[in-house]
């Protein structure tokens, strides 16, 4: 067996496993209201922590000043209520051209 | 016509419309994961397959990377699983929404993905919640594998990605879907940013996966208040 067939099995077994840990447990325990709210802002910690990292990190050292300001482009139109493919292309577009323009 | 504007297919039609964005936007990190993964070195087989049952583009990049810096398999499978431990957690969040029915929850759980999940908790009430998770999840699916198969077929024809800003895109994505959730609630920004700054802060000193779990320390206060009530 060749390591790129192991690392594809147990990689798609574990994380296979990890997505059935809600679908398990739904239904078989009655989970409270309260736990349940804690559960959708537990997600939406998570969502941002992996926002904030990726926004800024890579490989654990800094991304560089372009994807973070780029990020910071979306907020702003995010936070003006701008729609959602404003929001999105306005980040991407705005690293683009600092990248062009030679900001790392 | 102006008089409805709430129809099923209208919000499925707004709903596929955002998508989009998102699914265009991964199809292009899937090309770079397919040629970058046959750049590499590896055969075609091992990004595509890799694609359709890990179905994890943070956990594939990294254990890809692993393995072409000659890391190991035991190291690239680890570090893949550390990255999608959050995957847990998130099924939790959205274990409502997978069926009904076994073989929709089944299916359902396979389609788990950040995107996907931010996504369905961004609507406003379950029927939507529900659509917007397995619309956006079935098409996410479809998109990613075709762009891992384009990318990897490719090879290194495509340049670099990087040009795009496509990096930015998926942290704004994020932060777009998450908004509406954190502007209604004060408790739930603290959390957050508390969460944020500890990941922030672990990212340099641990393995890869870790620090966004970390975050999770940031509900203790938020679990306080909301008990105090």
């Amino acid at each position: 067996m060749s390591a790129s067939v192991a690392v594809i099995l147990v990689l798609a077994v574990g994380t296979y496993a990890f997505r059935l840990v809600g679908p398990a447990l739904h239904g078989r325990v009655e989970l409270p209201a309260r736990v349940q709210e804690l559960l959708s802002a537990g997600a939406v910690v998570l969502l941002v922590a992996l926002l904030a990292t990726g926004a800024l990190t890579e490989g654990g050292g800094f991304a560089g000043w372009a994807r973070p300001a780029g990020v910071l482009v979306g907020a702003v139109l995010a936070w003006r209520r701008a729609p959602f493919a404003v929001v999105v292309l306005g980040a991407a577009v705005a690293t683009a051209m600092l990248r062009a323009a030679g900001v790392a | 016509m102006r008089s409805l504007p709430r129809t099923p297919w209208t919000r499925n039609r707004r709903l596929i419309r955002d998508s989009s964005l998102v699914w265009l936007a991964s199809g292009v990190v899937g090309v770079s994961f397919g040629a970058i993964s046959v750049a590499g070195g590896l055969p075609v087989w091992v990004p595509v397959v890799m694609s359709l049952v890990v179905y994890a583009g943070s956990a594939q990049f990294s254990a890809v990377g692993v393995l072409l810096a000659g890391g190991g398999p035991f190291a690239a499978a680890a570090t893949g699983l550390l990255l999608n431990t959050r995957t847990a957690a998130f099924s939790l969040a959205v274990a409502d929404l997978l069926g009904p029915g076994r073989a929709a929850r089944l299916l359902g759980a396979h389609l788990v993905t950040d995107e996907t999940v931010a996504f369905a908790l961004a609507q406003p009430d379950p029927a939507r919640r529900r659509a917007a998770f397995w619309i956006s999840g079935l098409g996410l699916f479809a998109v990613w594998n075709a762009g891992v198969l384009a990318g990897a077929l490719a090879g290194t024809a495509l340049g670099d990605t990087a040009a795009y800003g496509l990096d930015a895109a998926f942290p704004a994505v994020l932060v777009a879907l998450v908004l509406p959730a954190l502007r209604k609630d004060a408790p739930l920004r603290r959390a957050a940013a508390l969460g944020a700054l500890l990941a922030l802060a672990a990212t340099p000193a641990l393995p890869a996966g870790v620090p966004v779990l970390l975050a999770l320390a940031g509900l203790i206060p938020y679990g306080r208040k909301e008990a105090a009530v």
